[in-house]
């Protein structure tokens, strides 16, 4: 099961802090699904997956990110 | 000149040139009266016209004939877009722009498409450079009217192939415009294109001056008013005053951009040593000579203006908290790169080597006590 992070009305960088605190806490190849309606959230996250060396997976829905630990 | 602060946004407005400074006040004296008129006065107003077109356009390398001047950047990139396409519309309705455009150019493009044209935006990669293949196929399809391409980002600096892009357009007979606003007056000029604007305040000219080129051949209509075609209305003295200080600019560029690169160099050399989790962006060796863009991971793009306006830097950024609609800059969305935290640095005539080595020196300190503040060290 994908475990959900909720930042939805949160702006950004909140979101990705808030992916950045959660990933490292769930075993290597787990999913988060990250809920974000910040207009910046859409790039951040796939870039924070970059710089991080984690694997971003696409956006299922509007709003919904889903990452995957690979690191 | 009042410019006591480090001032580092030279791309949204370049400080007055002494140039322009020394024609404005001349021209305010000697150019007020109406140049359509007969009497002697009004000749000499056309006179001060005339010699500001000819000088403009011999820096540009066009004839005085294919030079308008605008109220600003804006109004020409309008001009351009939406009187080329008016012209062409027995051929098709089809605009081609890079996603990395300038929102003036995105908001005439938004006004075509409101009026039932289409507009097919053409992806960059992630130095922000146009993706040529795309942009040379979107122009080859039935339909395209006009092609739009800006000469180097305004956001990262990027230079764009405006030379290649406009082979491929020429093939097809398509128009290619190029909005060089942050080129004029700094760097050559590239070939190749049908349409091309500029802005006087980013070369250190007065604000609300923009310069438009149709080169002959190129069909065009006059969309706005156009009483620029008879002078009557224009600002005259800001017009004596943008030609002035695009001949002095002109003259200095070369040595400018030696030493603007080498300070460019520095700063994102030693911005991505020594603040940890930063992302510099936009092409390292192909890009404009004064203008450098970085993105610090988990920082709040508005707070860092404002720490850096404390410490006397002004700079600008594409954080989408420091936007009026708040939404992040569409050519760091384009890109794919971190739109947080982000700053843009560009450097002026006057910007001094101490400048930004005081810059340097204080920005790791600032990221690092915005990092500590919420709480973000270690992530
Ligand atoms: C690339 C580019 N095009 C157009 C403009 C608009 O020019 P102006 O400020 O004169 O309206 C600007 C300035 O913001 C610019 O940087």
């Amino acid at each position: 099961m994908t475990e959900i992070l909720d930042c939805r009305g949160q702006r950004c960088p909140l979101p990705v802090i808030a992916l950045a605190r959660r990933l490292p806490e769930l075993p290597v190849g787990a999913t988060l699904r990250v809920l974000a309606d910040d207009p910046a959230a859409a790039t951040d996250i796939p870039a924070w997956c970059r710089m991080r060396g984690q694997h971003y997976l696409g956006s299922p829905e509007t709003h919904a990110f889903d990452v995957r630990r690979d690191v | 000149m009042g410019v006591s602060e480090a001032y580092f946004d030279t791309a949204s407005a370049a400080p007055l040139h002494p140039a322009a400074r020394q024609a404005l006040a001349a021209a305010l004296d000697d150019g007020w009266a109406d140049p359509a008129r007969l009497y002697s006065r009004a000749r000499r107003a056309r006179q001060l016209l005339d010699a500001a077109r000819g000088a403009t356009a011999e820096v540009l390398g066009v004839r005085p004939d294919e030079l308008s001047f605008t109220a600003g950047g804006t109004a020409a990139a309008h001009a351009a877009v939406l009187g080329a396409l008016a012209a062409r519309e027995r051929v098709g309705r089809g605009l081609v722009h890079s996603a990395i455009e300038h929102s003036a150019v995105l908001h005439a493009a938004e006004r075509h498409v409101a009026a039932g044209g289409t507009a097919h935006e053409v992806g960059v990669d992630r130095l922000g450079r146009v993706d040529l293949a795309a942009f040379a196929d979107a122009a080859a399809q039935p339909g395209t009217a006009l092609a739009a391409l800006i000469s180097a980002s305004h956001e990262v600096g990027t230079v764009q192939p405006v030379e290649a892009a406009g082979e491929a357009c020429a093939q097809h007979g398509v128009p290619l415009y190029v909005d060089a606003a942050q080129s004029v007056g700094r760097v050559p000029l590239p070939f190749g294109w049908s349409l091309l604007t500029a802005s006087a305040h980013k070369w250190g000219g007065p604000p609300g001056v923009g310069l438009l080129v149709v080169r002959k051949g190129t069909r065009f209509v006059q969309t706005g008013p156009s009483e620029e075609r008879t002078d009557r209305s224009t600002d005259l003295p800001a017009i004596v005053a943008a030609a002035a200080s695009l001949r002095a600019a002109q003259a200095e560029a070369a040595a400018l951009a030696e030493r603007h690169r080498v300070l460019v160099d520095r700063i994102r050399a030693t911005v991505a040593a020594t603040v940890p989790d930063v992302e510099v962006v936009g092409d390292p060796a192909d890009r404009l000579p004064h203008l450098v863009t970085f993105s610090c991971l988990y920082v709040d793009g508005e707070a860092l203006l404002h720490a850096l306006d404390r410490r006397g830097f002004a700079v600008s950024s594409g954080s989408s908290c420091t936007s009026s609609t708040l939404t992040p800059s569409h050519v760091l969305v384009a890109m794919g790169v971190l739109s947080h935290g982000n700053v843009r640095v560009s450097l002026h005539r006057d910007s001094t080597e101490a400048d930004v080595d005081r810059f340097l020196a204080e920005l790791p300190g600032i990221v690092a006590d915005l990092r500590a503040e919420a709480g973000v060290v270690d992530l």
